[in-house]
């Protein structure tokens, strides 16, 4: 009797979550549309698309970042060429160093580790940002000044989103195999411009493509997760920083789901 | 625009409310609120923590929907209106918060500049010398460049009533806006109350729990309590009115604490009868 109960709220909870999951995908896909809407048709049909904090949100989102992540995906490359060399080197074929970093770079690490920096550094930022203008009764404001707040806040943030991340994917694919020419120079005998040479011989154009759609779609799921988030905090400061936690937990989930859906396409388009 | 009819159109509501409620989740917190907002009357809105009266103020304004009952502005029903009309609404009216909530990445010029760059086609100049103006009519003449992180209590909320004035709004809204200022700063912001009420004949409604305040401004007052509307009138009906709920928060009387010791036991040991 207790057990039938238990598994019957068992089962109600999954349900439950299920569908909380469907919702909040929903919301997002609702949140992207609108923004997306206002980014992209409205600025055709006499609604002003506002430019300037779409730049200084670029210049937030992108030029801040490339240091850090200069950095932290140069050091990738260099730890896939060593991890990479320990098993090559087992066959005698460490020159595949060189592709086996290109390839690993642009098609995954690159779109992958760039996201999850700004993830750490910009989704984080939206949910604080929005989340204390709802505390503070702005968003409310701009509403009651007939002002929507999506195309006030959102629009400029997916428009320096959708612009930046594949920049930034571009810098991180490009310092990964620098790194990774650092291992190759040093370890496998190879000259910097022979390693260079090579790394780009391996890729094929579908490789950078495939990395960039993936940023391209990672952007918009940070955005849509950060301001989301914001939108929804609740009243206090210190929802503020839940909200933020919670930004950056869902978003990297996400980022990792769709990193893995949009993987599965690519892998069975090349298969077809 | 027909000034022959002046006396007919003062007489007819600006805002009417039938029979509104609404709800957070299963939650009602107006209970059915009947109310009418004269044209160029200053109402406030009167009501202890949690009596609805903040939640009636959003209402007012579009920023929660209702779950039943009607608010008619001018003859218009707004719960079931679009969202280009209660845009445009919006348009008429301006709101003053209980915080300012002036946007923090901007100048206190670009808040109030704000409203007129989004729904006019105004030079910026133009704007310019609009925002002089609106400033100057709270007394903030020369605070342009000033962040609203710089600004004292009083002064963001007089930035935010500018911010308010600046698309010259039919109905001008505030939420309490004398909480957490010192009195003398409050009296400040009351006394700009009556400045605008004589100077543009607008429709103010202020939502307030400050008796002193309320008796200075009001035209009329509502006391709302518990979601339900207790009392409406002006300032000598209130005075003299004698529900118990008016009395006890014009007389600031404190809720009576439990009477009787056996209420009291029985209360804290409720839940612990066998059978529970």
């Amino acid at each position: 009797m207790a057990l039938a109960a238990k598994s019957v709220d068992l089962t109600a909870r999954i349900g439950g979550s299920v569908i909380g999951g469907l919702a909040y995908l929903g919301a997002l896909v609702s949140l992207t549309g609108r923004a997306a809407y206002f980014t992209f048709l409205a600025p055709f049909r006499g609604t002003r698309l506002r430019l300037q904090p779409a730049v200084s949100q670029a210049m937030q989102i992108g030029v801040r970042a490339l240091p850090i992540l200069s950095m932290i995906t140069f050091f990738i490359g260099l730890i896939l060429a060593l991890q990479s060399a320990y098993e090559l080197k087992r066959f005698g074929a460490l020159h595949y160093v060189a592709s086996a970093v290109a390839i690993s770079m642009t098609r995954e690490l690159g779109p992958l580790i760039t996201a999850i920096v700004v993830i750490g550094r910009s989704g984080s930022a939206f949910a604080a940002e929005l989340g204390t203008m709802k505390v503070t009764e702005e968003i409310d404001a701009l509403e009651t000044m007939a002002i929507d707040p999506i195309r006030f806040l959102v629009s400029p943030k997916l428009l320096a989103m959708i612009v930046m991340l594949p920049c930034l994917t571009i810098t991180a694919n490009a310092m990964g195999i620098l790194g990774g020419a650092l291992f190759g120079v040093t370890r496998a005998e190879f000259a910097l411009g022979g390693y260079i040479r090579t790394s780009v011989e391996a890729l094929l154009l579908t490789d950078i493509v495939s990395g960039l759609i993936k940023s391209v779609m990672f952007g918009m799921t940070i955005t849509a997760v950060g301001c989301h988030e914001g939108f929804s905090t609740g009243a206090g400061a210190e929802q503020v920083g839940r909200s933020t936690t919670r930004a950056v937990v869902i978003s990297i989930f996400l980022v990792v789901l769709v990193d893995l859906v949009f993987t599965a396409l690519f892998f069975f388009l090349s298969e077809a | 625009m027909e000034p022959e009819q002046g006396a007919d159109r003062r007489a007819e509501p600006v805002i009417s409310l039938r029979n509104l409620r609404v709800n957070y989740g299963e939650r009602e917190i107006l209970h059915g609120i009947d109310l009418d907002v004269m044209r160029e009357e200053t109402l406030v809105i009167l009501g202890g923590s949690g009596s609805g009266k903040s939640t009636l103020l959003r209402t007012l304004v579009g920023l929660e929907r209702p779950s039943s009952g009607e608010i008619r502005l001018k003859g218009k029903n707004m719960a079931t209106t679009s969202a280009a009309e209660m845009n445009a609404f919006r348009r008429k009216i301006g709101m003053s918060f209980q915080g300012g909530a002036l946007f923090g990445s901007m100048t206190v010029g670009e808040n109030v500049a704000l409203p007129l760059r989004e729904h006019t086609r105004l030079e910026s100049s133009t704007i310019e010398i609009m925002v002089r103006l609106k400033l100057e009519q709270v007394g903030l003449t020369g605070f342009e460049n000033y962040m609203p992180s710089q600004l004292s209590g009083g002064m963001k909320k007089r930035a935010a009533v500018a911010r308010a004035l600046a698309m010259d709004p039919e109905i001008l809204f505030f939420d309490e806006p004398s909480a957490g200022l010192d009195p003398i700063i409050a009296a400040g912001v009351d006394e700009l109350i009556l400045e605008l009420k004589k100077a543009f004949h607008v429709t103010i409604i202020v939502v307030t729990h400050e008796l002193a305040s309320a008796f200075l401004i009001a035209d009329r007052m509502v006391l709302i309590d518990k979601g339900y509307v207790v009392a409406v009138g002006t300032r000598e009906e209130m005075r003299s009115n004698t529900h118990p709920r008016v009395r006890q928060f014009l007389d600031r009387i404190p809720e009576p604490e439990v009477s009787r010791e056996m209420d009291y036991l029985q209360m804290l040991t409720d839940d612990l009868r066998p059978g529970h």
